[in-house]
């Protein structure tokens, strides 16, 4: 890329201001992602020719208003685009406030028959049915009303599709397995969908270092499945695995079920949540595979007990602790009631929380022993009230489905506001107990989460969206969460539902830096709009 | 009553199975090992069974390498009483009809009024151990069990069998031979409170000249191979197409 060097130069400058800024370095999540030191060490950047710096017409920002269940709002001038009913499972909870930005083209036939041109025929495609599941997000929350969708089949399509839509001013959303939890993979308005599922090949493995070099499009779990022939691993693991591409994970800076073990896919520039390009290739180190896991699921009854034995895992189990998750009883109970096939593992008895304790190592009757000794100690010493440990693969994926399961479970149970809150240790539950306080009998409050490197998910399920209910959740939550020094996003990222957030976690200069360095690699803003950065970037 | 459960050290039932290059075997080195699933579920029965009070005690039994010590121990977890290790050395895999020997011998020092085994062990699929053992001690047996009613009074067990027609009720006078199918019962957790208690629990070895069984194989293993891989499926463009496939590539029609 022609100004590589030279945006090289500008981060490694704004390197020193990362640790000012960010509140909790050690925490990962897309703010600092752009910062840090990348693992990755191939990312292809497609050909942008870039523009000199135009202004916008300033866009007003207002905050999301709250829902008006079943209907999504979307006030604009547009003809072309109409309020939508969604049917069926969906929900929707989000008035989203922001007008469409007027300089943005809207596509027209000559586009068309461009797109037509450089990529297959079947790849461009404006039929109502595929393009309807593409516009909406996995939890039915966000759908926007693209009228087309494209599927380029490697990086030169890619940047050709790129080129033309920036020369065009028409605005694009990067999609992958569209698995995002923050609305952040879907279009807002019309933008162009460029989903990049068909770039799936696996080019190489370094059999020695362990370097995997993929395209952005291969499914998590394939890649996984691929390197467990070889004795290698994917170093994050999410319960999205199944359906997830690995461009996705890595520009939302996904952390994951190992993150205590491995850390994540820390990345550069793109880690940026699809606002500042496209991910068409993925070079990633990966961790060996190591033959012995044990799994212990543990019951505890309270919250410091839980924070206990975390600080005792890390020293007693040591560098062979591989996960670390909890979950609290309405999470439990969730899971048991609304999935077929989940058992509990202590049928008899109610417990307050549980924990999800896993090891990997190279020897498994000594990693066996070490998990052994470690939770007969804790359990004589009052830390947990009752567990069991996996005696073979089956029992070992019972026990993740429970936890895995959860966010299914949520689904299922009707309408859910989820949050994904980095704080410390000894505050994370804090924030659960005062949510159902003050939510009352109205809703069920779930906290759950790695909780090895402080990562909360708290769930609010409620039966139906309810105005009354968003209103004591938002913003007291994000006003908690900066109050307590955390982070709004742990790992789901910005996207469209925090994205006038961010200013909970981060200060005014580094969200300025944000803003110039989005406003340098794309001027003309057509990379998923309307996103991870607040509308009021653009104001003058 | 006593009440006797034969165990099999296998690979993991979740693990994916790969042929050795040289076609001797399969690759076991760095593999998980379990417990075979048809065992656990006979050890879980006979923990019913002792916990509804028709039985005094639960012995878990193995035939194998130092290593059976670790399936012992985990159905020592599960509640079993103690356990008996026969150690087979490196004589490699112990064939059917060497266990039901030793499992014989077994039972003859022991006096169970009960032996329960898993209808067949998932890495070679015999099924024939259970069958074996009876037929050595002239015992009545009841396989593919999928329901055990245990009746401490009469001293018949009335076992449910799956057979290919359906379901088919035995009545067995103790002492018996039962091996478990899958629906018999869901195998419990290890618990924590019982993996403590398990270290406690005596797993007792015992060598092949101290039962006076002689191991020899008749049967040897030539050649492993993998199964002929599934040809991918092929999507044809008109009906014609599909005719012209049918007629002349499957000869179906």
């Amino acid at each position: 890329m022609r100004r590589g060097k030279s945006l090289k130069c500008f981060l490694a400058g704004c390197h020193l201001y990362q640790h000012s800024a960010c509140i909790y370095p050690e925490i990962p999540n897309s703010a600092s992602a752009i910062f840090q030191a990348s693992r990755i060490s191939l990312i292809h950047y497609p050909e942008s020719p870039l523009q000199s710096y135009d202004k916008f017409n300033p866009l007003r920002h207002v905050c999301p208003m709250a829902s008006r269940g079943g209907v999504l709002h979307r006030p604009n001038k547009e003809s072309l685009i109409a309020t939508s009913r969604i049917h069926q499972r969906s929900f929707g909870s989000t008035t989203i406030n922001i007008q469409r930005n007027p300089s943005f083209s809207m596509i027209n036939s000559d586009d068309i028959n461009y797109f037509r041109d450089i990529l297959d025929d079947n790849t461009v495609i404006q039929d109502e049915d595929r393009l309807s599941s593409a516009n909406i997000d996995w939890m039915r929350k966000y759908k926007g009303s693209s009228k087309l969708l494209l599927l380029p089949k490697d990086t030169d399509e890619v940047s050709k599709i790129l080129r033309y839509c920036n020369s065009r001013r028409l605005a694009v959303v990067p999609q992958g397995g569209n698995t995002g939890l923050v609305g952040g993979s879907v279009p807002v308005y019309d933008e162009v969908i460029v989903n990049v599922g068909l770039m799936n090949k696996i080019i190489s493995l370094d059999k020695v270092s362990g370097i995997l070099k993929c395209e952005a499009g291969c499914i998590l779990q394939n890649l996984d499945s691929f390197l467990a022939n070889e004795c290698y691993l994917m170093p994050i693991d999410l319960g999205a695995k199944g359906s997830c591409q690995i461009g996705g994970n890595v520009s939302t800076n996904a952390g994951g079920l190992h993150f205590v073990r491995y850390g994540s896919l820390h990345g550069n520039v793109l880690g940026s949540e699809g606002t500042l390009g496209i991910i068409t290739k993925v070079s990633i180190l990966t961790p060996a595979r190591l033959s012995s896991t044990n799994l212990a699921f543990l019951a505890c009854e309270d919250y410091s007990s839980c924070q206990e034995l975390l600080l005792k895992a890390k020293r007693g189990l040591g560098e062979v602790l591989s996960a670390f998750e909890f979950l609290d009883t309405n999470s439990m109970d969730l899971v048991l009631d609304k999935l077929e096939g989940v058992r509990n593992p202590f049928p008899s008895s109610l417990h307050k929380f549980y924990v999800l304790i896993e090891t990997t190592g190279t020897d498994d009757s000594y990693d066996r022993a070490k998990l052994e000794t470690f939770l007969v100690n804790s359990m004589e010493g009052g830390l947990i009230s009752d567990g069991v440990i996996a005696q073979d693969i089956n029992q070992a994926s019972s026990f993740w489905r429970i936890r895995e399961g959860i966010t299914e479970a949520l689904m299922k149970a009707g309408a859910v506001y989820k949050y994904d809150l980095s704080l410390p240790v000894e505050k994370l539950y804090d924030i659960v107990v005062e949510m159902q306080l003050r939510l009352g009998s109205s809703a069920k409050v779930c906290g759950y989460g790695h909780l090895g490197d402080g990562n909360l998910h708290l769930n609010i399920s409620t039966p139906n969206y309810d105005d009354n209910v968003f209103a004591q959740i938002e913003p007291f939550v994000y006003e908690w969460t900066a109050e307590h020094r955390g982070s709004i996003s742990a790992e789901h990222g910005l996207g469209l539902m925090k994205a006038d957030k961010i200013h909970y976690s981060k200060s005014t200069e580094t969200v300025r830096l944000m803003a110039s360095i989005k406003k340098l690699v794309d001027p003309n803003g057509i990379m998923n709009p309307y996103k991870v950065l607040p509308q009021s970037i653009y104001s003058p | 009553m006593k009440i006797m459960v034969a165990v099999k050290r296998v690979i993991d039932y979740a693990v994916k199975i790969r042929v050795k290059s040289d076609k001797s075997g399969v690759e076991m080195s760095n593999v998980k090992m379990s417990m075979n699933p048809f065992c656990e579920i006979g050890v879980e029965e006979a923990l019913r069974i002792r916990e509804a009070g028709a039985a005094s005690e639960v012995v878990a039994v193995s035939v194998g390498p130092a290593q059976c010590a670790d399936t012992l121990r985990t159905a020592l977890a599960m509640g079993a009483d103690r356990a008996i290790h026969v150690v087979s050395g490196s004589l490699g895999p112990v064939l059917p009809l060497s266990v039901a020997k030793i499992l014989k011998a077994l039972v003859e020092i022991e006096r169970p009024g009960l032996l329960i085994l898993g209808k067949q062990a998932i890495d070679d699929d015999c099924n024939q151990t259970g069958q074996m053992v009876a037929g050595l001690l002239k015992w009545p047996q009841g396989t593919f069990a999928s329901k055990v009613l245990l009746d401490k009074e009469k001293q018949v067990a009335t076992v449910e069998r799956e057979v290919d027609g359906g379901l088919e009720t035995l009545s067995l006078d103790l002492p018996a031979v039962i091996t478990t199918d899958l629906r018999l019962n869901q195998p419990r957790y290890a618990t924590l409170p019982n993996i403590m208690k398990a270290k406690s629990k005596v797993i007792k070895k015992v060598t092949l000249e101290e039962l006076n069984v002689e191991i020899k194989s008749d049967l040897e293993v030539v050649q492993v191979t993998e199964p002929p891989k599934r040809k991918a499926g092929v999507i044809v463009s008109s009906v014609d197409e599909l005719i012209d496939k049918l007629k002349n590539e499957a000869r179906v029609l």
